[in-house]
C-alpha cells in the first residue's frame, strides 16, 4: 500500500484545519468561558417599547435584590460623559437611554450581580415609567413630513432624513436613457435580516482600580480598532487598554459595531473594581445588535432592441433604524452599494440615495458582505432578469452578451471602481456546462405543457472586496491597511502575528500556508497568533472579505522581506555571493547546483548561531500592507426550483456555484466558506427575516421566528471553480468569505421567477416564502 | 436565556409522582421530555415554582398493542416512534407524523404524551390522536379517568387534565384489515412548528369507507377533528368527487389566523390540497399499496 507523504501546507494544499482540534474537543476558549476571580454578572434591562419617553427609572427594588451589586442607569453615565457615544458611521447612539427609547429591546439599565441569575432577575425588577409616543416602522413613513421625530435630541435634525448621497454621472445617464430603445425597471425590498452568529456577543471587562490598566476580553471583529476606539470614547490612555479577543463563535458583521453592553459592562468594572461580564443572549442579539441589509431599492435599465445595456437609474431609501451606526468606511453614505453595475460593462450610472431612521435597532453591518455590495448584486442580477423576460431573451444569453469582456480588464465602472480582473463568460460557461443548462430548458418546455412548474434562476455576480487602499477607505479614520509579524525561532518554527481576527475562518490554517508558500517552513510549524492587541500588529480587523486580500497579503510581503535576509545568510553559509542564491521550496542553493542546499531551518539557526559579519541578529519582521486596489472575485450560480401548485412550497432540485476567488490557497476551506455562504444565502432568499408589527414590536426576536436554515432543508450544492489571480495582490488571491452569501440570493429568487414568470409574476421579495408564492400563483389564477 | 428559580423534585414512582402533584397543585409542572417546558421556563413565559421529572419513573416508556388497543406511555419519545416497525405498518398516520416531529435532536427527547399533554395548537400529535380517534387515560392520586382525545383539548395549551394528573396512557383502537393512514405537514423548515398539517385515517371495508378520521393542525384555538368531512365519507366510495367535498368540509372546519406563516386563505386553502392528498394516499395505502 503506498503511504501518502503529508502535505507540507503549500499553497493549493487542502490540509485539516490546525484550529479544529480544539473546537471539536470543546477545548475552544470563548469570551463566556472566560471567568475570573471575583468577577460579577451583569444582564441588561431593554425597553419594550419602541418609541416612548422616559418619565422616570426606579431601581430600588433591583437594587435590594440579594447578591445586586449595582444599578447602572443613563443618569450614572451621564456623569462621565458616557450615556451617548459614537458611531462608526458618525453618528451617536445611547448607550444607556436617557430622554428617550428608541427601538425596542433599548438597553435602559444594567444590573450587576454576584451571579447571572441574580442580575437577570434583578433586572426584570428596575421600574421605568414609559409615556408611549407613535412608533415609525418604515423609512416610508419616516421621511413623511408630519411623522414623529425620532432623534429630538440632536441639534438641528427636524426630521428623520440621515444622508443623501450619489455616484455616477447623473447627465450621461439621462443621456442613455434618452436613447434607449426599452427601459426595465424593478422595485424590491431587501428585507432586514440578522448575521445570528451561533456565538452571541459578550465581554469580561476587568479594570485594575489600583493600575488603570484594562483588560477586555470580547467578541470582536477588529481588536485593534477597538481599543483605538475606546481610548477616544472613555478616555483611557490606550496603552492601559488591551483587547482580547478569544475564540469567536462566527461574526458575519455582527461583531464590529461597539456595543453598548461592552461600554456598559467596562464602566461597571472601572467603578466597581472588580471583573465584569457580559454575555447577551440569543433574544438580545437578535433584536438590539447589528442587523442587516432593510434597503428599498429602485432600478431602471435602458437597453437597446438587441439587448446591450446603455444605462442604469438606482435609488436606494435605506431603513438605518434609531441610530445611523452602519459600519462602513467613512467616505461612503451607503457602502459600496454604487458597485451596483456588477459583472456589466454598462457606459453610463448613476446611484442617489437616502437613509432614514426608524424605531427599530440601529447597526446596518454587512451580514457575510462586503460593505453593501450584497444588496447592490441583489438589485442587477435581478433587474437582468428583468430585462431577459421583457426582451424575451435567455438569461444566461443577455448576461455574457453584456459581461465585461476579458480582455477589458482592468475595467474602470461608471460609479468608479477599477475592476483589477475577471473572466466572466469563462465561469459562466463552466456552469452552465455542470448544471446542463440546456437539457434542463427542454425538461422545463415540457413540464410547462404539463402545468408543472419548474424554474432556472442564473447570477454572475462580481463583489469588491478587500479594503483599502488607505486612502479611499478608513473606518472612523484609521486607514484600511492591515498587518502581519512573523518571527523565525532557532529552530525553523515560526510564529505569525495578524491584525486580522478568525471568528471561523480557518486563519491560523491559511495564513500559515501563505508562509509555507513563501518560505518554505511546513504550515504544522507555524504558530498564527491574533486577537490580543498588545501581541499582535495593528490591523483593522476581519470583515468584508479583507483578511486574505489585505492580511494575506501582508503575510507574503513579510515572509519575502525574511527570506531575503534569510538568503543574505544562506550565502554566507554556502560561501557564495547574494546575487547567486536561489531559493526553491524550503531550500537555499547556488544557481545551477541545487544538490547543494541549506534549508530554511539551517538558516534559521544560522540566524541566531552563525551570521555573516555586521548583520543584525534574528529572523524577524514586520509588514504593514496597504493594497494598491480592491480585490473583485466573481463567479456564476445557477438554480434549479419546483414549485407545488397547491402549498406554494419551492423545492431547490440543484445547486451549482462556481467561483472564481482567485488563488485558493486551501482549497477545502475556501469550499467549506462557499457551502456556508451558500447556506446562509438559501436562508435570505427563502426564510430569514426581522420584522416589526406597526408599534414597532419586533417579529423575529428567537429561533421559532427568525428562521435558520438546517442541514435538513438546505440544498446539496455542485461546486465548480475558475482561477483567474488578482494581478496586484502578491499571491493573486482575491478573498472568498462572502461571495456565496452576495451572489447566491439573487438565484434562487430568479429561478423562482423563471418558473412562474410566463404566468405573468415578475417579483416576488425575499424571503420567498411558500404563502408568498400561492398568492402570487392564487392572484393570476395559477394556484391549485 | 436563564430560568426564574424553581424546586426541581425527581420521583423514582408514579405514586409518588402523583403524591406531589396532589401536594403542588398548580405550582408544579409535569417534566417529561422537556422540549416545549424547558425553552418556556427559559424565556420566562412560564415559572412555575415546581418542575416533576418522571424520568426516573419505571415502566413508562412502552408501546405495546394489548386486549385490542394500542397503548402508548407517557415517556414513549417521537424517535421510538419513527423507528417502530409496528406503527410503520399498522398504523401509518402516526408513522408518517413522528419524523415529521420537530428535528432529530427534539424527537430524541420529546414525548408523545408530553407534546399531547402540552396542547399547542400547532403540535401534531393531538391532531394524530384525533383522526385516531385515541382514549387518553388520566391519572391522579386518588383517581383514574378517560377522556376521548376529541373531548380532551379545550383550546390553546388547555386540556381536561387537571394539576394534579399525569396523562398516563393513551389508547388507540387496534386497527384492523384494510387500514390506511398518513399524515401531511407543511412547515417553513425543519424544526418549525406547522403552517398546516393534516392527518387522514382510513378504514375501508368492502370498498367503501368504514370510517374515516381527520385532524387538522394549526388551524385553530386547538387540534381540530373535521368531522363533517368524516361523515361525508362514511359509507362513501372514494372517487374524486367524494375526494374533494372531503377535503373542501375540512376546509371549512379550519379556523386558521394570519400570522408569518400564512394568510387565512391560505392555510385554508391548504388543508383542502393535503386532505385530497392524504386522502389518496391513505387509500391506496388501505389497498395495500404505498
Amino acid at each position: 500500500m503506498a503511504v501518502e507523504t503529508p502535505l507540507k501546507g503549500n499553497i493549493g494544499d487542502s490540509i485539516r484545519r490546525k484550529e479544529d482540534d480544539r473546537f471539536i474537543r470543546g477545548r475552544g476558549n470563548y469570551v463566556d468561558d472566560i471567568a475570573l476571580p471575583g468577577m460579577l454578572h451583569m444582564a441588561i434591562h431593554r425597553s419594550p417599547f419602541a418609541h416612548a419617553r422616559i418619565k422616570s427609572i426606579k431601581t430600588e427594588a433591583a437594587q435590594a435584590v440579594p447578591g445586586v451589586v449595582a444599578v447602572v442607569t443613563g443618569a450614572l453615565l451621564a456623569q462621565h460623559k458616557l450615556a451617548w457615544m459614537p458611531t462608526l458611521s458618525g453618528d451617536t447612539q445611547a448607550v444607556l437611554a436617557t430622554d428617550k427609547v428608541r427601538f425596542q429591546g433599548q438597553e435602559v439599565a444594567c444590573v450587576v450581580a454576584t451571579d447571572p441569575y441574580v442580575a437577570r432577575d434583578a433586572a426584570a425588577l428596575v421600574e421605568v415609567d414609559y409615556e408611549v409616543l407613535p412608533a415609525v416602522v418604515t423609512p416610508q413613513q419616516a421621511l413623511e413630513p408630519d411623522a414623529p421625530l425620532i432623534r429630538d435630541e440632536k441639534d438641528g435634525q427636524t426630521n428623520n432624513h440621515i444622508y443623501h448621497w450619489e455616484a455616477g454621472d447623473k447627465a450621461k445617464t439621462d443621456e442613455a436613457f434618452a436613447k434607449a430603445d426599452r427601459v426595465v425597471s424593478l422595485d424590491t425590498f431587501y428585507p432586514r435580516c440578522h448575521p445570528s452568529p451561533l456565538e452571541t456577543c459578550g465581554i469580561v471587562a476587568d479594570v485594575n482600580s489600583a493600575t488603570g490598566h484594562a483588560t477586555l476580553y470580547m467578541t470582536s471583529q477588529a481588536p485593534h480598532a477597538h481599543r483605538t476606539l475606546f481610548a477616544i470614547v472613555a478616555g483611557l490612555p490606550e496603552q492601559n487598554i488591551r483587547i482580547i479577543s478569544p475564540d469567536i463563535g462566527g461574526g458575519f458583521g455582527n461583531k464590529v459595531p461597539i456595543y453598548p453592553g461592552y461600554v456598559v459592562a467596562t464602566a461597571a468594572s472601572l467603578l466597581i473594581g472588580k471583573p465584569v461580564k457580559w454575555v447577551e443572549d440569543r433574544s438580545e442579539n437578535l433584536i438590539s445588535t447589528g442587523f442587516a441589509r432593510d434597503f428599498h431599492m429602485s432600478g431602471e435599465m435602458a437597453l437597446s432592441n438587441d439587448g446591450r445595456i446603455l444605462g442604469l437609474r438606482v435609488k436606494l431609501l435605506s431603513d438605518n433604524g434609531a441610530f445611523y451606526a452602519d459600519a462602513q468606511p467613512t467616505k461612503f453614505r451607503a457602502g459600496l452599494f454604487h458597485i451596483v453595475t456588477g459583472s456589466y460593462d454598462v457606459a453610463a450610472a448613476h446611484v442617489e440615495a437616502d437613509g432614514a431612521y426608524t424605531n427599530k435597532a440601529p447597526g446596518g453591518v454587512a451580514y457575510r458582505c462586503s460593505f453593501r455590495v450584497t444588496e447592490a448584486s441583489y438589485l442587477i442580477e435581478r433587474l437582468v432578469e428583468s430585462a431577459a423576460l421583457e426582451m424575451k431573451m435567455d438569461p444566461a444569453d443577455i448576461r455574457l452578451k453584456n459581461f465585461i469582456k476579458p480582455e477589458q480588464f482592468p475595467y474602470m465602472s461608471a460609479t468608479g471602481f477599477e475592476y483589477d480582473s475577471g473572466d466572466y463568460p469563462r465561469a459562466m460557461q463552466v456552469a452552465l456546462d455542470k448544471l446542463g443548462y440546456q437539457s434542463l430548458r427542454q425538461e422545463q418546455a415540457e413540464k410547462r405543457k404539463k402545468g408543472e412548474l419548474m424554474g432556472i434562476g442564473v447570477a454572475s455576480f462580481t463583489e469588491v472586496v478587500g479594503a483599502g487602499p488607505g486612502k479611499h477607505y478608513d473606518i472612523a479614520g484609521l486607514r484600511m491597511f492591515d498587518s502581519a509579524e512573523l518571527r523565525v525561532h532557532p529552530t525553523g518554527k515560526a510564529i505569525l502575528k495578524l491584525g486580522v481576527k478568525s471568528q471561523g475562518q480557518g486563519h491560523e490554517t491559511t495564513f500559515a500556508q501563505i508562509v509555507t508558500e513563501e518560505l518554505g517552513i511546513p504550515a504544522a510549524d507555524v504558530e498564527v497568533q491574533e486577537g490580543d492587541t498588545d501581541n499582535t500588529p495593528y490591523g483593522l480587523g476581519t470583515y468584508a472579505s479583507r483578511s486574505t486580500p489585505v492580511g494575506g497579503a501582508a503575510t507574503a510581503m513579510v515572509s519575502r522581506k525574511l527570506r531575503d535576509k534569510a538568503k543574505r545568510i544562506a550565502a554566507h553559509l554556502l560561501e557564495a555571493s547574494d546575487a547567486d542564491i536561489e531559493f526553491d521550496q524550503g531550500k537555499f542553493f547556488v544557481r545551477g547546483s541545487p544538490a547543494k542546499s541549506k534549508t530554511i531551518q539551517d538558516v534559521a539557526f544560522a540566524a541566531y548561531t552563525n551570521l555573516p559579519d555586521g548583520m543584525e541578529a534574528g529572523l524577524e519582521g514586520v509588514t504593514y500592507y496597504d493594497p494598491p486596489n480592491m480585490t473583485f472575485p466573481f463567479g456564476t450560480y445557477l438554480v434549479v426550483v419546483d414549485i407545488d401548485r397547491g402549498t406554494g412550497q419551492v423545492k431547490v432540485r440543484r445547486m451549482v456555484a462556481v467561483d472564481d476567488c482567485g488563488v485558493r490557497i486551501n482549497p477545502m476551506i475556501v469550499e467549506g466558506q462557499i457551502h456556508g455562504g451558500l447556506t446562509e444565502g438559501f436562508g435570505i432568499a427563502f426564510m430569514q427575516l426581522i420584522t416589526f408589527d406597526e408599534e414597532g414590536n419586533c417579529l423575529g426576536s428567537n429561533f421559532t421566528d427568525y428562521l435558520l436554515p438546517t442541514s435538513w432543508e438546505t440544498p446539496r450544492f455542485e461546486m465548480g471553480e475558475t482561477v483567474t489571480p488578482s494581478p496586484h495582490h502578491p499571491i493573486g488571491a482575491k478573498g472568498v468569505g462572502e461571495s456565496a452569501t452576495v451572489g447566491s440570493p439573487a438565484a434562487f429568487v430568479n429561478a423562482v421567477i423563471d418558473a412562474v414568470a410566463h404566468l405573468g409574476i415578475t417579483n416576488i421579495d425575499m424571503p420567498v416564502t411558500s404563502d408568498k408564492v400561492w398568492a402570487a400563483l392564487h392572484e393570476k389564477g395559477a394556484a391549485e | 436565556m436563564l430560568p426564574a428559580p424553581f424546586e426541581y423534585h425527581a420521583p423514582n414512582t408514579m405514586d409518588e409522582a402523583l403524591g406531589l402533584l396532589d401536594e403542588l397543585g398548580e405550582d408544579a409542572k409535569v417534566l417529561a421530555g422537556g422540549q416545549s417546558l424547558i425553552p418556556l421556563l427559559k424565556l420566562r413565559f412560564a415559572s412555575p415554582a415546581h418542575l416533576v421529572d418522571i424520568n426516573k419513573i419505571k415502566d413508562l416508556d412502552f408501546l405495546e398493542e394489548r386486549d385490542g388497543m394500542l397503548r402508548v406511555g407517557p415517556l414513549f419519545r417521537h424517535k421510538s416512534a419513527e423507528r417502530s416497525s409496528l406503527l410503520a405498518s399498522r398504523y401509518q398516520v402516526m408513522a408518517d407524523a413522528a419524523p415529521q416531529i420537530a428535528d432529530p435532536i427534539i424527537r430524541n427527547r420529546g414525548t408523545i404524551a408530553g407534546s399531547v399533554a402540552h396542547a399547542d395548537p400547532s403540535g401534531d400529535w393531538g391532531t394524530v390522536l384525533l383522526a385516531l380517534d385515541a382514549d387518553l387515560v388520566l391519572r391522579s392520586r386518588s383517581a383514574t379517568r378517560t377522556v376521548k382525545a376529541r373531548e380532551f383539548f379545550s383550546g390553546p395549551f388547555s386540556t381536561a387534565l387537571q394539576p394534579t394528573e399525569i396523562l398516563s396512557e393513551i389508547r388507540i383502537p387496534a386497527a384492523r384489515p384494510q387500514t390506511g393512514g398518513a399524515y401531511l405537514k407543511l412547515e417553513r423548515k425543519v424544526g418549525d412548528f406547522a403552517t398546516v398539517a393534516v392527518a387522514v385515517h382510513l378504514q375501508m371495508e368492502d370498498g367503501k369507507v368504514g370510517s374515516a378520521g381527520i385532524g387538522l393542525t394549526a388551524v385553530g384555538p386547538q387540534n381540530i377533528k373535521a368531522g363533517q368531512a368524516e361523515a361525508a365519507l362514511r359509507g362513501a366510495s372514494l372517487d374524486d368527487t367524494t375526494i374533494k367535498e372531503a377535503a373542501a368540509l375540512a376546509a371549512e372546519a379550519a379556523e386558521p389566523t394570519a400570522d408569518q406563516r400564512g394568510s387565512v386563505e391560505y392555510k385554508r386553502n391548504v388543508v383542502r390540497v393535503f386532505t385530497e392528498r392524504g386522502l389518496k394516499r391513505a387509500y391506496e395505502r388501505a389497498r395495500g399499496g404505498g
